[in-house]
Protein backbone atom coordinates (compact mmCIF):
# COMPACT_ATOMS: atom_id res chain seq x y z
CA UNK A 1 0.00 0.00 0.00
CA UNK A 2 0.99 3.48 -0.77
CA UNK A 3 3.02 5.05 2.56
CA UNK A 4 3.41 8.27 1.39
CA UNK A 5 2.93 11.37 3.48
CA UNK A 6 -0.07 13.15 3.15
CA UNK A 7 0.77 16.82 1.10
CA UNK A 8 0.81 20.10 3.54
CA UNK A 9 -1.99 21.81 3.74
CA UNK A 10 -2.27 25.30 2.23
CA UNK A 11 -3.57 28.03 3.87
CA UNK A 12 -6.74 28.52 1.30
CA UNK A 13 -7.75 26.99 -1.79
CA UNK A 14 -10.64 29.42 -2.70
CA UNK A 15 -12.04 32.33 -2.16
CA UNK A 16 -15.43 32.93 -0.84
CA UNK A 17 -17.38 35.88 -2.76
CA UNK A 18 -20.64 37.30 -1.83
CA UNK A 19 -23.04 35.84 -4.12
CA UNK A 20 -23.86 37.52 -7.20
CA UNK A 21 -27.31 38.79 -8.56
CA UNK A 22 -27.07 36.64 -11.92
CA UNK A 23 -25.19 33.73 -13.53
CA UNK A 24 -25.22 31.91 -16.02
CA UNK A 25 -25.78 28.62 -14.47
CA UNK A 26 -25.77 27.95 -10.74
CA UNK A 27 -25.28 24.44 -9.86
CA UNK A 28 -26.71 23.69 -6.00
CA UNK A 29 -24.48 21.25 -3.80
CA UNK A 30 -21.04 21.52 -3.11
CA UNK A 31 -19.85 18.03 -2.45
CA UNK A 32 -17.84 16.34 -5.18
CA UNK A 33 -20.71 16.12 -7.98
CA UNK A 34 -21.23 19.56 -7.69
CA UNK A 35 -18.03 20.35 -8.47
CA UNK A 36 -17.44 18.17 -10.56
CA UNK A 37 -20.08 19.73 -12.59
CA UNK A 38 -19.03 23.19 -12.05
CA UNK A 39 -14.97 22.31 -12.89
CA UNK A 40 -16.22 20.47 -16.33
CA UNK A 41 -18.84 23.09 -17.12
CA UNK A 42 -15.69 25.45 -17.02
CA UNK A 43 -12.85 23.80 -18.49
CA UNK A 44 -15.13 21.87 -21.03
CA UNK A 45 -17.54 24.29 -22.02
CA UNK A 46 -15.75 27.63 -20.98
CA UNK A 47 -19.05 28.39 -18.60
CA UNK A 48 -17.13 30.65 -15.85
CA UNK A 49 -20.23 32.68 -14.78
CA UNK A 50 -21.27 29.69 -12.53
CA UNK A 51 -21.72 29.44 -8.93
CA UNK A 52 -22.06 26.10 -6.92
CA UNK A 53 -24.31 27.15 -4.12
CA UNK A 54 -23.93 24.72 -0.63
CA UNK A 55 -25.90 25.47 2.47
CA UNK A 56 -23.53 24.38 4.56
CA UNK A 57 -19.52 23.93 4.07
CA UNK A 58 -17.82 22.39 1.10
CA UNK A 59 -17.43 18.93 0.87
CA UNK A 60 -19.90 18.36 4.48
CA UNK A 61 -22.27 16.39 2.96
CA UNK A 62 -21.48 12.64 1.61
CA UNK A 63 -18.73 13.81 -0.26
CA UNK A 64 -16.33 13.64 2.85
CA UNK A 65 -18.01 10.85 4.87
CA UNK A 66 -17.96 8.20 2.29
CA UNK A 67 -15.57 5.42 2.75
CA UNK A 68 -13.82 6.09 -0.55
CA UNK A 69 -13.98 3.01 -2.65
CA UNK A 70 -13.49 3.76 -5.89
CA UNK A 71 -14.35 0.79 -9.13
CA UNK A 72 -16.13 0.04 -12.18
CA UNK A 73 -16.78 -3.50 -11.98
CA UNK A 74 -20.48 -3.04 -12.47
CA UNK A 75 -22.53 -5.80 -14.34
CA UNK A 76 -24.54 -3.92 -16.83
CA UNK A 77 -22.70 -1.87 -20.10
CA UNK A 78 -24.59 1.10 -19.19
CA UNK A 79 -22.83 0.86 -15.45
CA UNK A 80 -19.40 -0.40 -16.97
CA UNK A 81 -19.38 2.28 -19.51
CA UNK A 82 -20.12 5.34 -17.25
CA UNK A 83 -18.16 3.78 -13.72
CA UNK A 84 -15.02 2.68 -16.23
CA UNK A 85 -15.05 6.58 -17.69
CA UNK A 86 -14.62 7.61 -14.04
CA UNK A 87 -12.07 5.59 -13.18
CA UNK A 88 -10.27 6.28 -16.58
CA UNK A 89 -10.52 9.78 -15.10
CA UNK A 90 -9.61 9.37 -11.83
CA UNK A 91 -6.24 7.79 -13.18
CA UNK A 92 -5.19 11.39 -14.87
CA UNK A 93 -7.06 13.64 -12.62
CA UNK A 94 -4.73 13.81 -9.52
CA UNK A 95 -2.10 15.70 -12.52
CA UNK A 96 -5.04 17.58 -14.17
CA UNK A 97 -6.13 19.75 -11.05
CA UNK A 98 -2.22 19.59 -9.92
CA UNK A 99 -3.01 17.84 -6.74
CA UNK A 100 -2.21 14.77 -5.17
CA UNK A 101 -5.59 13.58 -3.55
CA UNK A 102 -4.04 9.88 -2.57
CA UNK A 103 -5.62 7.89 -5.34
CA UNK A 104 -4.48 4.15 -4.55
CA UNK A 105 -4.58 1.54 -6.69
CA UNK A 106 -4.59 -1.30 -4.29
CA UNK A 107 -7.40 -3.66 -5.88
CA UNK A 108 -10.73 -4.24 -5.06
CA UNK A 109 -11.94 -7.79 -3.96
CA UNK A 110 -15.46 -8.71 -3.82
CA UNK A 111 -16.33 -11.20 -1.59
CA UNK A 112 -18.37 -15.07 -2.77
CA UNK A 113 -20.03 -16.65 0.10
CA UNK A 114 -22.30 -18.79 -1.07
CA UNK A 115 -22.83 -21.09 -4.74
CA UNK A 116 -25.23 -18.67 -5.79
CA UNK A 117 -22.24 -15.44 -5.40
CA UNK A 118 -20.08 -17.75 -6.99
CA UNK A 119 -22.02 -17.95 -9.93
CA UNK A 120 -23.08 -14.39 -10.01
CA UNK A 121 -19.27 -13.10 -9.51
CA UNK A 122 -17.81 -15.42 -12.48
CA UNK A 123 -20.86 -14.07 -15.17
CA UNK A 124 -19.78 -10.77 -13.57
CA UNK A 125 -16.32 -10.83 -14.33
CA UNK A 126 -17.13 -11.93 -17.86
CA UNK A 127 -19.35 -9.15 -18.82
CA UNK A 128 -16.75 -6.93 -17.16
CA UNK A 129 -14.18 -7.87 -19.48
CA UNK A 130 -16.46 -7.71 -22.73
CA UNK A 131 -16.60 -4.59 -21.51
CA UNK A 132 -12.89 -3.68 -21.53
CA UNK A 133 -13.22 -3.51 -17.37
CA UNK A 134 -10.10 -5.29 -15.63
CA UNK A 135 -11.59 -8.02 -13.99
CA UNK A 136 -10.62 -11.69 -12.23
CA UNK A 137 -11.95 -14.63 -10.55
CA UNK A 138 -9.76 -15.87 -7.59
CA UNK A 139 -9.73 -19.21 -5.95
CA UNK A 140 -9.71 -18.75 -1.78
CA UNK A 141 -5.77 -19.61 -1.95
CA UNK A 142 -5.37 -16.66 -4.26
CA UNK A 143 -7.40 -14.57 -2.38
CA UNK A 144 -5.04 -15.68 0.90
CA UNK A 145 -1.99 -14.54 -1.10
CA UNK A 146 -3.76 -11.07 -1.95
CA UNK A 147 -4.88 -10.26 1.55
CA UNK A 148 -3.30 -12.53 4.34
CA UNK A 149 -5.75 -11.32 7.09
CA UNK A 150 -8.43 -12.49 5.62
CA UNK A 151 -10.00 -15.53 7.16
CA UNK A 152 -10.61 -18.29 4.40
CA UNK A 153 -11.38 -21.65 6.76
CA UNK A 154 -14.76 -23.11 6.41
CA UNK A 155 -15.16 -23.23 10.17
CA UNK A 156 -16.79 -19.64 10.11
CA UNK A 157 -20.93 -19.45 9.03
CA UNK A 158 -19.96 -18.12 5.50
CA UNK A 159 -16.61 -19.22 4.08
CA UNK A 160 -15.11 -17.57 1.71
CA UNK A 161 -15.32 -19.39 -1.61
CA UNK A 162 -13.37 -17.01 -3.88
CA UNK A 163 -13.94 -13.74 -4.65
CA UNK A 164 -13.68 -11.08 -8.11
CA UNK A 165 -10.98 -8.54 -8.04
CA UNK A 166 -10.09 -5.57 -10.07
CA UNK A 167 -6.65 -4.59 -9.59
CA UNK A 168 -7.29 -1.20 -10.82
CA UNK A 169 -9.54 -0.30 -8.26
CA UNK A 170 -8.66 1.38 -4.83
CA UNK A 171 -9.73 4.18 -2.78
CA UNK A 172 -8.74 8.20 -2.47
CA UNK A 173 -8.64 10.80 0.83
CA UNK A 174 -12.07 12.05 -0.55
CA UNK A 175 -11.65 15.30 1.03
CA UNK A 176 -8.76 16.39 -0.65
CA UNK A 177 -10.75 14.81 -4.11
CA UNK A 178 -13.76 17.62 -3.14
CA UNK A 179 -10.21 20.59 -2.40
CA UNK A 180 -8.88 19.93 -5.67
CA UNK A 181 -11.77 20.08 -7.62
CA UNK A 182 -13.02 23.79 -5.55
CA UNK A 183 -9.08 25.31 -5.75
CA UNK A 184 -9.73 24.76 -9.84
CA UNK A 185 -13.15 25.86 -9.98
CA UNK A 186 -11.78 29.28 -7.96
CA UNK A 187 -8.48 29.54 -10.72
CA UNK A 188 -10.95 28.95 -13.41
CA UNK A 189 -13.54 31.55 -11.91
CA UNK A 190 -16.59 29.96 -10.73
CA UNK A 191 -18.04 31.58 -7.14
CA UNK A 192 -18.29 28.63 -4.70
CA UNK A 193 -20.34 30.09 -1.91
CA UNK A 194 -20.84 28.09 1.46
CA UNK A 195 -23.45 28.64 4.20
CA UNK A 196 -25.96 29.36 0.95
CA UNK A 197 -29.42 27.81 1.22
CA UNK A 198 -31.26 27.03 -1.68
CA UNK A 199 -35.03 27.72 -0.74
CA UNK A 200 -37.43 27.46 -3.96
CA UNK A 201 -37.00 28.54 -7.49
CA UNK A 202 -38.16 31.49 -9.45
CA UNK A 203 -40.38 30.21 -13.13
CA UNK A 204 -41.42 31.37 -15.94
CA UNK A 205 -44.00 29.26 -16.09
CA UNK A 206 -42.64 26.46 -16.86
CA UNK A 207 -38.78 27.09 -17.12
CA UNK A 208 -37.08 27.90 -14.52
CA UNK A 209 -35.21 31.99 -14.14
CA UNK A 210 -33.62 31.45 -10.98
CA UNK A 211 -33.24 30.69 -7.42
CA UNK A 212 -34.21 32.02 -3.93
CA UNK A 213 -31.43 31.42 -1.23
CA UNK A 214 -30.77 32.56 2.45
CA UNK A 215 -28.37 35.27 0.75
CA UNK A 216 -30.99 36.48 -1.84
CA UNK A 217 -32.44 35.85 -5.12
CA UNK A 218 -29.83 34.69 -7.40
CA UNK A 219 -30.84 35.12 -11.39
CA UNK A 220 -29.59 32.03 -13.47
CA UNK A 221 -30.48 30.46 -16.83
CA UNK A 222 -29.98 27.05 -15.54
CA UNK A 223 -29.63 25.37 -12.65
CA UNK A 224 -28.18 21.97 -11.98
CA UNK A 225 -29.71 20.02 -8.86
CA UNK A 226 -26.42 17.96 -7.31
CA UNK A 227 -27.99 17.46 -3.84
CA UNK A 228 -27.55 14.09 -3.15
CA UNK A 229 -29.80 13.34 -0.37
CA UNK A 230 -31.92 16.11 -0.22
CA UNK A 231 -32.77 16.17 -3.79
CA UNK A 232 -35.93 14.95 -3.24
CA UNK A 233 -36.63 17.91 -0.92
CA UNK A 234 -35.08 20.11 -4.07
CA UNK A 235 -37.16 18.77 -6.76
CA UNK A 236 -40.31 19.15 -4.78
CA UNK A 237 -39.40 23.22 -4.33
CA UNK A 238 -39.12 23.15 -8.40
CA UNK A 239 -42.53 21.17 -8.43
CA UNK A 240 -41.45 17.77 -9.73
CA UNK A 241 -41.48 14.32 -8.16
CA UNK A 242 -37.88 11.74 -7.94
CA UNK A 243 -38.72 8.32 -7.29
CA UNK A 244 -35.97 8.76 -4.58
CA UNK A 245 -36.14 7.46 -0.60
CA UNK A 246 -33.22 9.07 1.04
CA UNK A 247 -31.89 6.70 3.71
CA UNK A 248 -28.63 6.66 6.42
CA UNK A 249 -25.85 5.21 5.54
CA UNK A 250 -23.10 4.59 8.07
CA UNK A 251 -19.20 4.30 8.19
CA UNK A 252 -16.43 3.77 10.81
CA UNK A 253 -13.23 4.39 11.84
CA UNK A 254 -10.71 2.00 14.33
CA UNK A 255 -7.41 3.97 15.31
CA UNK A 256 -4.30 3.70 13.53
CA UNK A 257 -2.91 0.72 13.01
CA UNK A 258 0.38 -0.65 11.17
CA UNK A 259 -0.18 -1.37 7.39
CA UNK A 260 -2.41 -4.69 7.89
CA UNK A 261 -4.74 -4.51 5.30
CA UNK A 262 -2.78 -4.34 1.61
CA UNK A 263 -6.53 -3.71 -0.24
CA UNK A 264 -10.23 -3.20 -0.11
CA UNK A 265 -11.99 -6.04 0.71
CA UNK A 266 -15.98 -6.28 0.01
CA UNK A 267 -18.34 -8.57 1.16
CA UNK A 268 -22.03 -8.19 -0.11
CA UNK A 269 -23.56 -11.41 1.85
CA UNK A 270 -22.11 -11.02 5.34
CA UNK A 271 -21.98 -7.22 4.64
CA UNK A 272 -19.27 -4.86 5.32
CA UNK A 273 -16.45 -3.65 3.45
CA UNK A 274 -13.35 -2.74 5.17
CA UNK A 275 -9.97 -1.04 3.60
CA UNK A 276 -7.30 0.79 5.62
CA UNK A 277 -6.34 4.42 5.55
CA UNK A 278 -3.30 5.83 4.67
CA UNK A 279 -2.72 6.81 7.79
CA UNK A 280 -3.80 3.91 9.37
CA UNK A 281 -7.31 3.37 10.21
CA UNK A 282 -9.41 0.32 9.28
CA UNK A 283 -12.41 2.38 7.34
CA UNK A 284 -15.62 0.06 7.39
CA UNK A 285 -18.80 0.64 6.01
CA UNK A 286 -22.22 -1.81 5.75
CA UNK A 287 -25.82 -1.09 4.54
CA UNK A 288 -28.23 1.44 4.76
CA UNK A 289 -30.56 1.89 7.40
CA UNK A 290 -34.08 0.78 6.42
CA UNK A 291 -36.18 3.50 7.15
CA UNK A 292 -36.13 6.71 5.30
CA UNK A 293 -33.96 9.41 6.90
CA UNK A 294 -32.57 12.60 6.85
CA UNK A 295 -30.53 13.01 10.12
CA UNK A 296 -27.40 12.26 9.41
CA UNK A 297 -26.95 9.22 11.80
CA UNK A 298 -28.60 5.93 12.06
CA UNK A 299 -29.39 2.57 14.65
CA UNK A 300 -26.24 0.73 16.43
CA UNK A 301 -27.80 -2.40 15.53
CA UNK A 302 -26.48 -2.07 11.75
CA UNK A 303 -22.95 -1.01 13.25
CA UNK A 304 -23.09 -3.99 15.61
CA UNK A 305 -23.83 -6.51 12.18
CA UNK A 306 -21.21 -4.94 9.61
CA UNK A 307 -18.68 -5.79 13.53
CA UNK A 308 -19.99 -9.15 13.84
CA UNK A 309 -18.86 -9.81 10.15
CA UNK A 310 -15.81 -7.64 9.41
CA UNK A 311 -14.30 -9.49 12.92
CA UNK A 312 -15.60 -12.80 11.99
CA UNK A 313 -13.53 -12.31 8.22
CA UNK A 314 -10.06 -10.22 9.87
CA UNK A 315 -9.93 -12.27 13.02
CA UNK A 316 -7.01 -9.93 14.11
CA UNK A 317 -9.58 -6.71 13.99
CA UNK A 318 -11.29 -7.89 17.46
CA UNK A 319 -8.43 -6.13 19.00
CA UNK A 320 -9.08 -2.81 17.15
CA UNK A 321 -11.78 -0.16 18.71
CA UNK A 322 -14.42 1.75 17.09
CA UNK A 323 -12.68 5.32 17.34
CA UNK A 324 -15.37 7.07 15.54
CA UNK A 325 -18.97 6.36 13.34
CA UNK A 326 -21.27 8.42 11.41
CA UNK A 327 -23.57 8.69 9.28
CA UNK A 328 -24.77 10.61 5.32
CA UNK A 329 -28.15 10.66 3.75
CA UNK A 330 -28.10 8.61 0.74
CA UNK A 331 -30.44 9.17 -2.32
CA UNK A 332 -31.14 5.19 -3.06
CA UNK A 333 -33.17 4.93 -6.10
CA UNK A 334 -35.27 1.07 -6.97
CA UNK A 335 -32.42 -0.05 -9.36
CA UNK A 336 -29.72 0.95 -7.64
CA UNK A 337 -28.53 3.28 -10.26
CA UNK A 338 -28.34 7.20 -10.84
CA UNK A 339 -30.47 9.48 -12.34
CA UNK A 340 -28.67 11.78 -14.82
CA UNK A 341 -30.60 14.22 -16.93
CA UNK A 342 -32.71 16.76 -17.85
CA UNK A 343 -36.02 17.05 -15.50
CA UNK A 344 -40.05 18.40 -15.97
CA UNK A 345 -38.96 21.53 -15.77
CA UNK A 346 -37.43 23.49 -18.61
CA UNK A 347 -33.70 24.71 -18.08
CA UNK A 348 -33.26 22.52 -14.82
CA UNK A 349 -31.23 19.44 -14.24
CA UNK A 350 -30.61 16.39 -11.65
CA UNK A 351 -27.81 14.88 -11.01
CA UNK A 352 -29.24 12.60 -8.18
CA UNK A 353 -29.49 8.78 -7.24
CA UNK A 354 -26.24 7.83 -6.63
CA UNK A 355 -26.73 6.58 -3.57
CA UNK A 356 -24.70 4.23 -1.34
CA UNK A 357 -21.75 4.32 -4.46
CA UNK A 358 -21.69 7.55 -5.91
CA UNK A 359 -17.48 9.02 -4.67
CA UNK A 360 -16.34 6.14 -7.56
CA UNK A 361 -18.59 8.04 -10.26
CA UNK A 362 -17.96 11.69 -8.84
CA UNK A 363 -15.31 12.44 -12.36
CA UNK A 364 -18.05 11.27 -15.03
CA UNK A 365 -20.67 12.40 -13.24
CA UNK A 366 -19.11 16.00 -13.40
CA UNK A 367 -17.91 15.90 -17.16
CA UNK A 368 -21.37 14.46 -18.60
CA UNK A 369 -23.57 16.54 -16.31
CA UNK A 370 -21.43 19.79 -17.28
CA UNK A 371 -22.53 18.47 -20.95
CA UNK A 372 -25.56 17.70 -20.47
CA UNK A 373 -26.23 21.63 -18.57
CA UNK A 374 -24.21 23.45 -21.29
CA UNK A 375 -26.11 21.29 -24.60
CA UNK A 376 -29.54 20.88 -22.76
CA UNK A 377 -29.04 17.39 -24.04
CA UNK A 378 -27.76 13.82 -22.41
CA UNK A 379 -24.11 13.25 -22.95
CA UNK A 380 -23.76 9.34 -24.28
CA UNK A 381 -22.59 8.23 -21.28
CA UNK A 382 -25.42 9.50 -19.04
CA UNK A 383 -28.36 9.01 -21.91
CA UNK A 384 -29.49 5.77 -20.46
CA UNK A 385 -29.84 7.03 -16.97
CA UNK A 386 -32.48 9.49 -17.53
CA UNK A 387 -35.41 9.78 -15.71
CA UNK A 388 -37.67 8.26 -18.17
CA UNK A 389 -36.63 4.64 -17.66
CA UNK A 390 -38.91 4.41 -14.63
CA UNK A 391 -41.59 4.68 -17.23
CA UNK A 392 -39.85 2.54 -20.02
CA UNK A 393 -39.12 0.28 -18.20
CA UNK A 394 -35.62 0.46 -19.20
CA UNK A 395 -34.33 -0.24 -15.56
CA UNK A 396 -30.82 -0.68 -15.18
CA UNK A 397 -30.75 -3.28 -12.14
CA UNK A 398 -27.57 -2.72 -10.20
CA UNK A 399 -28.12 -4.49 -7.03
CA UNK A 400 -26.59 -7.32 -5.00
CA UNK A 401 -27.69 -10.02 -6.82
CA UNK A 402 -24.18 -9.69 -9.14
CA UNK A 403 -22.36 -9.43 -6.33
CA UNK A 404 -21.86 -6.40 -6.69
CA UNK A 405 -21.86 -4.83 -3.21
CA UNK A 406 -22.96 -2.01 -5.02
CA UNK B 1 -32.02 1.70 17.42
CA UNK B 2 -35.59 2.85 17.53
CA UNK B 3 -37.87 2.06 19.77
CA UNK B 4 -41.37 0.96 18.60
CA UNK B 5 -44.69 0.47 20.53
CA UNK B 6 -46.17 -2.31 18.46
CA UNK B 7 -49.83 -1.93 19.44
CA UNK B 8 -49.98 -5.26 20.13
CA UNK B 9 -47.09 -6.22 21.87
CA UNK B 10 -45.83 -3.00 23.33
CA UNK B 11 -42.41 -1.43 23.24
CA UNK B 12 -39.92 -3.48 21.60
CA UNK B 13 -36.44 -3.17 19.91
CA UNK B 14 -36.24 -1.64 15.95
CA UNK B 15 -34.41 -4.90 14.94
CA UNK B 16 -37.67 -7.15 15.34
CA UNK B 17 -39.32 -4.80 13.22
CA UNK B 18 -39.16 -4.56 9.20
CA UNK B 19 -39.75 -1.21 7.18
CA UNK B 20 -42.13 -1.33 4.67
CA UNK B 21 -41.82 2.66 3.49
CA UNK B 22 -44.67 4.90 2.82
CA UNK B 23 -48.09 4.30 4.11
CA UNK B 24 -51.67 5.13 2.52
CA UNK B 25 -50.44 4.20 -1.14
CA UNK B 26 -53.63 2.39 -2.42
CA UNK B 27 -53.75 0.31 -4.94
CA UNK B 28 -54.72 1.38 -8.58
CA UNK B 29 -58.58 0.88 -8.94
CA UNK B 30 -58.47 0.04 -12.38
CA UNK B 31 -55.11 -1.28 -12.96
CA UNK B 32 -55.77 -2.22 -16.90
CA UNK B 33 -56.74 1.70 -17.23
CA UNK B 34 -53.23 2.70 -16.23
CA UNK B 35 -50.95 4.17 -18.66
CA UNK B 36 -47.06 3.84 -18.46
CA UNK B 37 -46.79 7.22 -16.44
CA UNK B 38 -49.48 6.07 -13.86
CA UNK B 39 -47.65 2.58 -13.76
CA UNK B 40 -44.13 4.38 -12.89
CA UNK B 41 -45.89 6.59 -9.97
CA UNK B 42 -47.42 3.61 -8.48
CA UNK B 43 -44.42 1.47 -8.42
CA UNK B 44 -41.43 3.37 -7.92
CA UNK B 45 -42.55 6.94 -7.33
CA UNK B 46 -42.71 7.40 -3.01
CA UNK B 47 -43.13 10.34 -1.25
CA UNK B 48 -39.58 11.31 0.13
CA UNK B 49 -40.83 13.81 3.03
CA UNK B 50 -38.17 15.69 5.38
CA UNK B 51 -40.36 16.00 8.42
CA UNK B 52 -43.26 13.65 9.70
CA UNK B 53 -44.17 11.06 7.37
CA UNK B 54 -46.23 8.34 7.46
CA UNK B 55 -45.32 4.98 7.22
CA UNK B 56 -45.61 1.51 7.51
CA UNK B 57 -43.50 -1.41 10.15
CA UNK B 58 -44.75 -4.72 10.69
CA UNK B 59 -43.61 -7.04 13.84
CA UNK B 60 -41.96 -9.51 12.05
CA UNK B 61 -40.18 -11.29 14.92
CA UNK B 62 -43.20 -10.78 17.28
CA UNK B 63 -47.17 -10.70 17.04
CA UNK B 64 -46.20 -10.32 12.62
CA UNK B 65 -48.95 -7.92 12.16
CA UNK B 66 -48.90 -4.73 10.15
CA UNK B 67 -49.70 -1.44 11.42
CA UNK B 68 -48.70 2.45 10.38
CA UNK B 69 -46.32 4.83 12.23
CA UNK B 70 -46.00 8.71 11.83
CA UNK B 71 -42.17 9.68 12.28
CA UNK B 72 -40.34 12.69 11.88
CA UNK B 73 -37.53 11.61 9.35
CA UNK B 74 -35.03 14.56 10.75
CA UNK B 75 -35.08 13.42 14.51
CA UNK B 76 -36.29 10.16 14.04
CA UNK B 77 -38.94 10.60 16.82
CA UNK B 78 -42.11 8.34 16.85
CA UNK B 79 -45.51 10.62 16.91
CA UNK B 80 -48.37 8.37 16.65
CA UNK B 81 -48.93 4.07 15.83
CA UNK B 82 -51.94 3.37 13.87
CA UNK B 83 -53.72 0.66 12.77
CA UNK B 84 -53.57 -0.20 9.00
CA UNK B 85 -56.82 0.81 7.34
CA UNK B 86 -57.46 3.95 9.47
CA UNK B 87 -56.72 7.68 8.35
CA UNK B 88 -53.57 9.46 9.02
CA UNK B 89 -53.88 11.32 11.88
CA UNK B 90 -54.69 15.03 11.63
CA UNK B 91 -51.97 16.08 14.65
CA UNK B 92 -48.74 14.94 15.23
CA UNK B 93 -49.39 14.42 18.50
CA UNK B 94 -46.59 12.51 21.10
CA UNK B 95 -46.45 8.88 20.52
CA UNK B 96 -49.56 7.01 22.64
CA UNK B 97 -48.29 4.28 25.68
CA UNK B 98 -47.40 1.50 24.73
CA UNK B 99 -50.89 -0.76 24.36
CA UNK B 100 -53.30 2.55 23.62
CA UNK B 101 -53.49 2.07 19.90
CA UNK B 102 -56.11 -0.02 18.90
CA UNK B 103 -55.88 -3.10 18.24
CA UNK B 104 -58.61 -2.86 15.46
CA UNK B 105 -58.05 -5.92 13.19
CA UNK B 106 -55.08 -5.51 10.76
CA UNK B 107 -55.59 -4.89 6.83
CA UNK B 108 -52.81 -5.16 4.62
CA UNK B 109 -55.35 -5.41 1.51
CA UNK B 110 -57.88 -3.34 2.07
CA UNK B 111 -58.78 0.30 2.72
CA UNK B 112 -56.86 3.22 1.89
CA UNK B 113 -53.40 1.33 3.32
CA UNK B 114 -52.15 -0.52 -0.15
CA UNK B 115 -50.16 -3.78 0.39
CA UNK B 116 -46.56 -3.64 -0.39
CA UNK B 117 -45.35 -3.32 -4.18
CA UNK B 118 -42.75 -6.00 -3.69
CA UNK B 119 -44.39 -8.14 -6.33
CA UNK B 120 -42.49 -5.70 -8.66
CA UNK B 121 -39.21 -8.28 -9.13
CA UNK B 122 -36.19 -6.98 -8.42
CA UNK B 123 -37.93 -3.69 -7.23
CA UNK B 124 -38.83 -3.11 -3.42
CA UNK B 125 -40.22 -0.45 -1.97
CA UNK B 126 -37.95 -0.42 0.98
CA UNK B 127 -34.06 -0.03 1.20
CA UNK B 128 -32.46 -1.84 -1.41
CA UNK B 129 -30.63 -4.80 0.00
CA UNK B 130 -27.17 -5.04 -0.14
CA UNK B 131 -24.13 -3.59 1.11
CA UNK B 132 -22.84 -0.49 -0.42
CA UNK B 133 -20.27 1.08 -2.41
C1 LIG C 1 -21.14 6.37 4.89
C2 LIG C 1 -21.04 6.47 3.40
C3 LIG C 1 -20.14 5.67 2.72
C4 LIG C 1 -20.03 5.74 1.33
N1 LIG C 1 -19.05 5.01 0.72
C5 LIG C 1 -18.86 5.14 -0.63
C6 LIG C 1 -17.78 4.45 -1.26
O1 LIG C 1 -16.97 3.75 -0.61
N2 LIG C 1 -17.65 4.56 -2.61
C7 LIG C 1 -18.50 5.32 -3.35
O2 LIG C 1 -18.35 5.36 -4.57
N3 LIG C 1 -19.52 6.02 -2.76
C8 LIG C 1 -19.71 5.95 -1.43
N4 LIG C 1 -20.74 6.65 -0.81
C9 LIG C 1 -21.66 7.45 -1.64
C10 LIG C 1 -21.10 8.81 -2.02
O3 LIG C 1 -20.57 9.46 -0.89
C11 LIG C 1 -22.21 9.67 -2.64
O4 LIG C 1 -22.87 8.97 -3.68
C12 LIG C 1 -21.66 10.98 -3.25
O5 LIG C 1 -20.81 11.62 -2.34
C13 LIG C 1 -22.83 11.89 -3.62
O6 LIG C 1 -22.42 13.03 -4.35
P1 LIG C 1 -21.91 14.37 -3.64
O7 LIG C 1 -20.50 14.20 -3.23
O8 LIG C 1 -22.14 15.47 -4.57
O9 LIG C 1 -22.89 14.46 -2.38
P2 LIG C 1 -22.84 15.42 -1.11
O10 LIG C 1 -21.45 15.62 -0.63
O11 LIG C 1 -23.83 14.91 -0.13
O12 LIG C 1 -23.29 16.80 -1.75
C14 LIG C 1 -24.63 17.29 -1.76
C15 LIG C 1 -24.58 18.66 -1.16
O13 LIG C 1 -25.81 19.34 -1.39
C16 LIG C 1 -25.99 20.23 -0.33
N5 LIG C 1 -27.38 20.68 -0.31
C17 LIG C 1 -28.49 19.93 -0.02
N6 LIG C 1 -29.60 20.72 -0.06
C18 LIG C 1 -29.17 21.97 -0.40
C19 LIG C 1 -29.86 23.21 -0.59
N7 LIG C 1 -31.18 23.34 -0.44
N8 LIG C 1 -29.11 24.31 -0.92
C20 LIG C 1 -27.76 24.22 -1.06
N9 LIG C 1 -27.08 23.05 -0.88
C21 LIG C 1 -27.78 21.95 -0.55
C22 LIG C 1 -25.61 19.40 0.89
O14 LIG C 1 -25.33 20.20 2.01
C23 LIG C 1 -24.40 18.65 0.36
O15 LIG C 1 -23.18 19.27 0.70
C24 LIG C 1 -20.88 6.61 0.58
C25 LIG C 1 -21.80 7.41 1.26
C26 LIG C 1 -21.88 7.37 2.65
C27 LIG C 1 -22.85 8.25 3.36
ZN1 LIG D 1 -46.29 -6.95 17.85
Amino acid sequence: MSTHQLPEHPDFLWHNPEPKSSYDAVIVGGGGHGLATAYFLAKNHGMTNIAVLEKGWLAGGNMARNTTIIRSNYLWDESAAIYEHALKLWEILPEELEYDFLFSQRGVMNLAHTLGDVRESIRRVGANKLNGVDAEWLEPDQVKELCPILNISDNIRYPVMGATYQPRAGIAKHDHVAWAFARKCDELGVDIIQNCEVTGFLKDGNRVVGVKTNRGTINTEKVGLCAAGHSSVLAEMAGFRLPIQSHPLQALVSELHEPVHPTVVMSNHVHVYVSQAHKGELVMGAGVDSYNGYGQRGSFHVIEHQMAAAVELFPIFARAHVLRTWGGIVDTTLDASPIVGLSPVENMFVNCGWGTGGFKGTPAAGLTFAHTIATGTPHKLNKPFALERFETGALIDEHGAAAVAH
Amino acid sequence: MLLISCPNCGSRDETEFHYGGQAHVPYPENPNDLNDREWAEYLFYRANTKGTFAERWVHSTGCRQWFNMLRDTVTYDIQAVYPMGTPRPASAAPAPESGTASLAPDSTTTGTAGPSVSATSSASTTAPKGATK
